[in-house]
């Protein structure tokens, strides 16, 4: 039971931060709750601090709307929330869409799909092009270009609002994951991703590998939905300071030699 | 031979054809997807254009509807994904003293100012849309008696008036005629909600697609405003070869014309 509950903590934590944070919209939006309103778009905590999508907002910004300061406040307090916090946070802890391609992955794992299919017919990248291009269209159309088509906001529009034809996208991305490309969605196409990939760089809270402790069991990259982070286990003790890392923690829970851990990023460069 | 040059050469054109690619897809299904012009927006909204690239489809404004009026376009409803929208057969806007669906908008969409007068919020000068009257299946244009938008208008007698006008086919009834006044019709659809035909005789559709623009060559002469305009006009007269003479002198100068 113990073991149990070490391999998984921090995935039970950041499935009970995800459902919470939707339940608190659900409950903002049918019940009244004043505690979060709106949606992960924008939103307004205690009716009254804003809090808005700053890639939303930067899309707005390259269709050319008007922007009001309250967006500015909202999208800054996030910047700088998961600037400090880290890469990703957003991705593995608050988003819904986590959840659905985290289940692909774990059937394909159960179904040895990996092992058919070694190399990845898609390169990581892609997801910096499509952050290019959704500015770049919105700026041309002159609307928010990603908004439009947005599996995110779908998916989480759906749970706090109505589901309509809205489970078909939800499908979609998990076929996708399943059969075509593994992590193919948050780990290739998304631009929201590649948005918090980039400023997450700086953040604070970063996973710390021990090479002494390592076994070279390589379970870690297994469940990594970003293995190209890991890329020093079993061969050199370094953060792992990639922006593309989630910070989900499955490494540092199926870890049995505790080689890999939390800490605070290291500011200053030892010799 | 395969060189390092022709690899990248050959891997940048492969990016720029996939990104070309991919960008027209997705500008093409975007483009489709806003074009949508028969949508009716909360009250305070900017022009469409303006609204698409400034909603940040957040839900604010819906979740801000006491009366459930607002919903967030799902896909399958055709409609621009995740923007707000009302059908007023549904449930049409009651027209809430305090608008509570425009203060609360976050990126301005719902623009505060232009429900504003005296800086108090007013909903009746809000443009949602405007009622459209189908006179063929208005039964008041039958001549049955019906005044059931009319008396569902929240402007009434001002949005919609009744013109009264004699039966000639019975010889001793009035018709009773529903007609709205554009200027006062805020497009709350609460007619087109109480219209009791099977399907609503009166329908509220987006202003822009139903009001015309007379232009600037025609003044209400007998509007004392309008009349106005012409204190400060002043005639622009074109001098060509055939007019540097008067009209008559120009027709009788047959020089030219006739042989010697």
């Amino acid at each position: 039971m113990t073991n149990l509950y070490n391999n998984y903590r921090f995935l039970i934590m950041r499935r009970l931060t995800q459902v919470a944070i939707m339940i608190l919209y659900i409950g903002g939006n049918y019940w009244g709750w004043n505690f979060i309103q709106g949606n992960l778009s924008s939103s307004s905590l205690f009716g009254t601090i804003p809090l808005s999508d700053p890639y939303a907002a930067l899309q707005m910004f390259a269709a050319g709307a008007i922007i009001t300061t309250n967006l500015v406040m909202g999208a800054l307090i996030i910047t700088v929330f998961y600037m400090l916090l880290g890469g990703r946070v957003f991705c593995s802890w608050v988003c819904p869409v986590n959840i659905i391609t985290d289940a692909a992955n774990y059937l394909r794992r159960k179904l040895e799909f990996n092992k058919i299919q070694k190399r990845q017919p898609a390169s990581r990248n892609i997801r910096y092009w499509v952050l290019g291009l959704s500015l770049v269209l919105s700026y041309i159309l002159g609307v928010t270009a990603f908004e439009f088509v947005s599996p995110i906001s779908i998916t989480h529009r759906a749970i706090i609002f109505g589901l309509g034809l809205g489970w078909a996208a939800m499908l979609v991305i998990f076929l996708f994951d399943l059969f075509v490309l593994k992590n193919g969605w948050c780990g290739h196409v998304c631009p929201l991703g590649a948005f918090y990939s980039s400023i997450g760089k700086i953040g604070l809270i970063r996973v710390d590998h021990n090479e002494e402790k390592c076994t070279a069991c390589m379970e870690c990259k297994e469940v990594c939905p970003e293995n190209q982070v890991l890329f020093m286990v079993s061969k050199e003790s370094l953060q792992v300071l990639d922006g593309e890392c989630t910070n989900c923690g499955r490494c540092v829970e199926v870890c049995n030699d505790d080689a890999l851990n939390f800490s605070i990023k290291k500011l200053l460069k030892e010799k | 031979m395969v060189t390092n040059r022709r690899k990248f050469i050959l891997g940048t054109a492969r990016t720029a054809g996939l990104v070309a690619l991919g960008g027209l897809m997705w500008s093409a299904y975007v483009d489709e997807v806003t074009a949508n012009k028969l949508i009716l927006r909360p009250p305070g909204a900017l022009k469409e254009e303006d609204f698409l690239s400034t909603c940040i489809k957040c839900g604010m404004c819906v979740e801000a509807c006491p009366f459930d009026t607002l919903s967030l376009a799902k896909p399958g409803d055709n409609k621009p994904l995740g923007t707000p929208f009302f059908e007023p057969r549904d449930i049409p806007c009651y027209m809430c003293v305090d608008i509570p669906c425009v203060p609360v908008c976050p990126t301005g969409a719902l623009d505060k100012k232009s429900v504003t007068t005296n800086n108090e919020l007013d909903i009746n000068i809000s443009k949602m849309g405007v009622a459209v009257v189908d006179t063929k299946n208005c039964i008041a244009f039958w001549g049955i008696q019906c005044d059931a938008c009319y008396r569902a208008c929240p402007l009434l007698d001002e949005a919609i008036y009744l013109e009264y006008e004699k039966n000639e086919r019975t010889g001793k009834h009035a018709f009773l005629k529903p007609i709205v006044d554009s200027d006062f019709c805020t497009g709350c659809g609460l007619c087109e909600h109480a219209c009791v035909t099977k399907k609503a005789a009166i329908t509220v559709v987006p202003s822009d697609l139903v009001i015309g623009s007379v232009g600037d060559h025609y003044i209400k002469g007998w509007d004392k405003a309008d009349e106005k305009r012409l204190t400060n006009a002043h005639a622009q007269i074109n001098t060509t070869k055939i007019s540097e003479k008067s009209a008559v002198d120009s027709l009788n100068d047959m020089g030219g014309l006739l042989d010697d």
